[in-house]
């Protein structure tokens, strides 16, 4: 590294120099590397996610005397990094940091960049790259990052020349946590991590001539929404995570209350309303609450919040809340109109847009419609929800478990959940009283994520309990992480619902190809032993008689413990909306 | 085919950025639409690229399209016309040998009658050149095939939006009061390890 060459202080962009108007600080001398690092601690970046190699050695050398600084947070394989990044985006509200090599570290980073696109979390990757003179030649560890990642960011960039570091990182966070968030990736040839230049300071960034996060709102607009609402007999409100993302929680809350509007949510916007608010009526979608499915079809004034009518949510269009006037607020004018056809949208954020709807709406109540929730509720405890938690049958059921994780945490742990049937069952019976509680990987499914996702979360919000709830077969999708908690000392509570199988593909298998379960017999290590292995309590469980003592040890317990339950083997998770079927037609059993 | 789909023309405005054109590629590609004729080059104003794609879809979906290219962050504006809004030409190249042309008065009448122009006349070969719609130039790739066409091209549509007051001067005012960043191109391709070692 001793050649490094020192570039002179880049002939800068016109656009660049009108934005950096400030006192101009001393110029000095340092590497791209440096340069990267600064901009993190000026962008407040606190923890990094991380995996070293080849091709990112000199950041890593740099970030050596940064320590105090920025903590770096070793993980045990790329996709656990960017994972827990996302964990840590989705609990703190800030943009999650990622440092990945080159080639199969920039490779193992995909599976997280899809799920932080689809669930639009704010995240900053930053990979080595082989030296630029040796791009295009395959050499070792070379991979076209860049194109791999395309259809999976928000934007990304490759970087040959360090002057260009400071002006790209700070596009690089602008645009991963304005408008509608999403991953980021900025690829550096090792290179322009070793050129020195002359460094000017940090500028961030504010605008972007081609970017608009967020339009002015139109006031016509909200307008027209009033008054439909204002005339509504049977309004109902869909919430998704777009409030989370726009940190709108009071603002939803006092719309809800004035327009006194049952209101259901998807599941990435769960938490955003405390789970016992007297309008909170439940969950939508597959495996949602009977009473938002059934009454999607009779509103008669639909107003969707931040959610893009994901099909898990619909079902089959075409018999989708067809009698309904739509509403659709929404950041992403792309998602407007592009699955469910909306009378008015509300192109904005829903920070801005929603007070501005609420002046306009009268005060109201709807007591006749809400119990017509309530009904259908008293039909689903009876059907399903009654055996759910308080199970007659001798195994224990995946829901009586999250009755007494509610009981015990009161509400505030954050919940991080994997993918599969303790997914929807956790999302279905967590009680919530913050929000940005419930972590969980909605629009890709990705098994495997709970884990790392629950050790970012926890490092996002470190004065909160974290429990990760995870399934037996996506716990072995990523459980090496146990040794990221093992090395950091972290507090995270793991409870594995084993049902010995892989559940929800099995149930399928059950419900739709005559029971013929092909392949979905997955065997588990003794996880207690693996736990015990990276110096992690635990204990597992099969007796209903153990369940509120060891879950109450868990949450006692001094660090992380590992908590494994076993549940019926064939339990399936009801109600649920075939797939191809309409919302009305969601069943019981 | 279905029915309802018709040929779109898009026009995008965007920066002149490197995998942009993949980024806007992969667009069509995701969804399984086929291209069929593709232009992008720079536009009147310095800094801004001017593409035009022709796709045959139905109007949802080039709408939904059009938003989602829109919504890429180096994307300026996305606009989507069928061809009775539009006025588009494509430019035809067509190489045939000299002799013949020169002892068939027939071809050279027929030149003049489809507009083609000699751009090249040398003396084993010509090449004429014509802009027109699609059956036009292909019209007289037929016509030429038995004087031995040896080689004929086409380019992709450009198109003129009928309906588009001020365009030029907005694109004018936006690249003045808001100069583009220069492309950061890779400079060490050629220079090897002279430049850096470990």
């Amino acid at each position: 590294m001793s050649n490094a060459t020192t570039t002179p202080a880049p002939a800068q962009s016109k656009a660049k120099t009108t934005a950096a108007k400030k006192a101009a600080p001393v110029a000095r001398e340092i590497s791209g590397s440096v340069a990267v690092l600064e901009a993190f601690v000026e962008e407040d970046v606190d923890t990094i996610f991380g995996y070293p190699g080849g091709a990112i050695m000199p950041i890593y050398d740099a970030l050596y005397d940064y320590q105090e600084k920025l903590k770096h947070i070793l993980v045990r394989h790329e996709q656990g990094g960017i994972h827990a990044a996302q964990g840590y985006a989705r609990s703190s509200g800030k943009t999650g940091v990622v440092f990945a090599t080159s080639g199969p570290g920039a490779t193992n980073l995909v599976t997280g960049l899809a799920d932080a696109m689809i669930d639009s979390t704010p995240l900053v990757c930053v990979t080595g790259q082989v030296f630029a003179h040796l791009l295009g030649t395959d050499a070792f560890q070379e991979t076209d990052v860049i194109n791999i990642t395309t259809p999976v960011t928000k934007w990304n960039y490759q970087v040959t020349d360090a002057t260009e570091i400071p002006s790209v990182l700070a596009k690089a966070f602008y645009i991963a946590g304005s408008g509608r968030p999403g991953p980021v990736l900025i690829d550096i040839t090792k290179n322009a991590q070793i050129q020195k230049f002359n460094y000017e300071g940090y500028t961030k960034c504010t605008h972007i001539r081609s970017y608009r996060p967020k339009p002015i709102v139109r006031k016509e607009y909200i307008q027209q929404a009033a008054e439909l609402i204002n005339q509504a007999q049977r309004p109902f409100v869909l919430f998704g995570q777009g409030v989370i993302l726009g940190k709108a929680e009071k603002e939803f809350r006092e719309f809800v209350e004035k327009s006194g509007i049952p209101s259901a949510w998807t599941i990435m916007g769960l938490s955003a309303l405390p789970t016992d608010h007297p309008l909170n009526v439940g969950m939508l979608g597959m495996h949602g609450n009977y009473g938002p499915n059934v009454l999607t079809n009779e509103c008669d004034v639909l107003i969707a919040i931040g959610m893009r009518f994901d099909d898990r949510v619909t079902g089959r269009l075409d018999k989708y809340a067809k009698q309904a006037t739509v509403i659709h607020l929404d950041i992403d004018p792309a998602e407007i109109d592009k699955n469910v056809k909306a009378a008015v949208g509300v192109w904005g954020d829903c920070k801005e847009t929603l007070p501005l709807l609420t002046t306009l709406i009268q005060k109201k109540s709807h007591p006749e419609w809400l119990k017509r929730f309530k009904d259908y509720y008293k039909e689903e405890v009876d059907a399903v929800i009654k055996e759910e938690l308080n199970p007659s049958a001798e195994q224990m059921t995946m829901g009586e478990v999250m009755k007494v994780l509610n009981e015990l945490t009161g509400g505030d742990a954050i919940i991080v959940t994997d993918v599969g049937q303790h997914q929807m069952v956790a999302c279905r019976y967590a009680e919530f009283n913050k929000t940005r509680s419930n972590i969980t990987s909605g629009g890709l499914g990705t098994m495997g994520f709970g884990l790392p996702a629950a050790i970012g979360a926890k490092f996002g919000a470190q004065d909160r309990t974290v429990v990760a709830i995870i399934g037996d077969g996506g716990f072995q999708m990523t459980l090496q992480e146990l040794g990221t908690i093992m090395q950091t000392e972290l507090n995270v509570k793991i409870m594995i619902l084993n049902n010995h199988f892989l559940g929800m593909v099995r149930q399928w298998q059950q419900l739709f190809h005559d029971k013929r379960y092909s392949f979905v017999d997955i065997a588990s290590p003794d996880f207690v032993m693996v736990a015990k292995g990276y110096g992690i309590a635990g204990q597992s469980i099969h007796q209903r008689a153990d369940l509120e003592k060891a879950v109450k040890t868990m949450l006692d317990h001094k660090g992380s413990y590992l908590l494994e339950v076993v549940v019926g083997k064939e339990n399936n998770v009801f109600p649920m909306v075939p797939q191809g079927c309409s919302v009305s037609e969601i069943r019981l059993k | 085919m279905n029915p309802n789909k018709e040929q779109y023309t898009i026009t995008v405005y965007t920066e002149n950025q490197i995998g942009l054109l993949n980024r806007i590629a992969i667009l069509f590609s995701r969804r399984k639409i086929n291209v069929e004729s593709l232009n992008t080059s720079p536009s009147e104003v310095e800094g801004i690229h001017r593409f035009t794609i022709v796709i045959n879809e139905t109007e949802e979906v080039v709408r939904k399209l059009c938003r989602q290219i829109e919504k890429q962050v180096d994307i300026l504006k996305a606009y989507y016309n069928t061809d009775d809004e539009i006025i588009w030409q494509e430019l035809a190249l067509y190489k045939v040998p000299t002799e013949e042309i020169a002892e068939k008065v027939k071809v050279e009448r027929l030149l003049r009658e489809y507009g083609a122009r000699a751009v090249v006349i040398r003396k084993d070969y010509t090449v004429f050149e014509t802009t027109g719609q699609r059956e036009e130039t292909a019209r007289l790739v037929e016509v030429l095939e038995p004087y031995g066409l040896i080689e004929f091209v086409r380019s992709a549509r450009v198109a003129i939006i009928k309906d588009s007051h001020g365009f030029h001067e907005k694109l004018k005012e936006f690249e003045k009061t808001e100069p583009g960043e220069e492309v950061v191109e890779n400079e060490y391709l050629d220079q090897q390890d002279k430049v850096f070692t470990m």
